[in-house]
């Protein structure tokens, strides 16, 4: 009974906390100083056409080589938790359906998740959203060929090289442009080609590669201890 | 119309996380947390934040729901080992 007038508290502080954030919400008029930055230099100064997904990994690339670090952690400590595989393991085959689907499917769903992290600084998107496409299609696979192994000595080599790259990159960035992952290495090129934008599709390649290589190592360790 | 559209997604979300607190069945329950991220996928596309949307979409509802019901295939192959 306590217990339960105690939840009904919490939730209406929740309700007295959150309702200003919706009755009293109103459009900002202006933008922030760092955004109208953003917005007036960002076109000219990294020529992505997208301008959020190219701040993302300019402006603030060093946020997401933050958040790739914390994926890769998390892989480590999901890899590290479930061990090794108990050996034996008996997998009903799929089904028919999950056959063909897989076989009509598999091409288009990788080839999607591909044109999204190339057309990462033209079209909505990214490398991570790309990387998760790329493994969303793997796992399909997996579910359809139960007795298929994927390396993971295959996994790790193109996890580690592309994170190695894409540090690379950013000391690049350092020693030939202005500063840690500045794209300006390479020429900027014409805006809105899909080569343009300086190192943005090559930074963007990698991410893809790394976060698409450490999901399918996460769904393989799960499918491996099973 | 898209604020009502919207609300109209919420009640569903909200009616959605019930399901998966109250749920016995822990199948429908794990399925009932992938709508909910599906249908945030929804409403982010209508805020305008395409970016996000599929970010949720991929993640929320695709890979989440995966990873839980390998864990929950799992804890099954325990309880009946013992």
């Amino acid at each position: 009974m306590v217990k339960k007038l105690f939840s009904l508290i919490i939730l209406a502080l929740l309700v007295i906390m959150l309702l200003p954030l919706m009755t009293d919400f109103a459009p900002f008029a202006e933008l922030s100083r760092v955004a109208e930055k953003y917005v007036q230099k960002g076109p000219a100064e990294v020529g992505g056409q997208n301008l959020v997904t190219s701040v993302i990994v300019t402006y603030r690339g060093l946020d997401t080589l933050g958040e790739i670090a914390v994926l890769f952690i998390a892989t480590a400590g999901i890899g590290f938790l479930l061990g090794k595989s108990s050996g034996k393991h008996k997998r009903s085959e799929a089904s028919q359906l999950v056959n063909t689907g897989t076989a009509f499917l598999l091409p288009i769903i990788l080839l999607f998740g591909v044109f999204i992290f190339l057309h990462g600084h033209l079209t909505p998107g990214g490398g991570f959203q790309g990387g998760v496409v790329i493994a969303s299609g793997i796992l399909l696979f997996v579910l359809a060929n139960a007795d298929s192994q994927i390396s993971s000595n295959l996994l790790h080599w193109i996890e580690d090289l592309s994170g190695a790259f894409y540090v690379i990159i950013g000391l690049l960035g350092l020693i030939l442009a202005g500063g840690f992952l500045d794209n300006s290495i390479l020429p900027l090129g014409q805006f809105g080609k899909l080569i343009s934008a300086g190192a943005i599709p090559l930074i963007y390649t990698l991410i893809g590669l790394k976060v698409g290589a450490e999901l399918v190592g996460i769904l393989n360790n799960m499918q491996r201890s099973q | 119309m898209t604020n009502i559209f919207i609300g109209v997604l919420g009640v569903i979300m909200i009616a959605a996380a019930l399901i998966a607190i109250y749920q016995k069945s822990l199948l429908s329950a794990i399925v009932a947390a992938g709508v909910i991220s599906l249908l945030a996928s929804i409403i982010y596309i209508l805020l305008a934040a395409p970016d996000v949307a599929m970010t949720e979409a991929a993640i929320g509802s695709g890979l989440t729901t995966i990873v839980f019901l390998y864990a929950l295939n799992k804890i099954r192959k325990i309880k009946a080992d013992k």
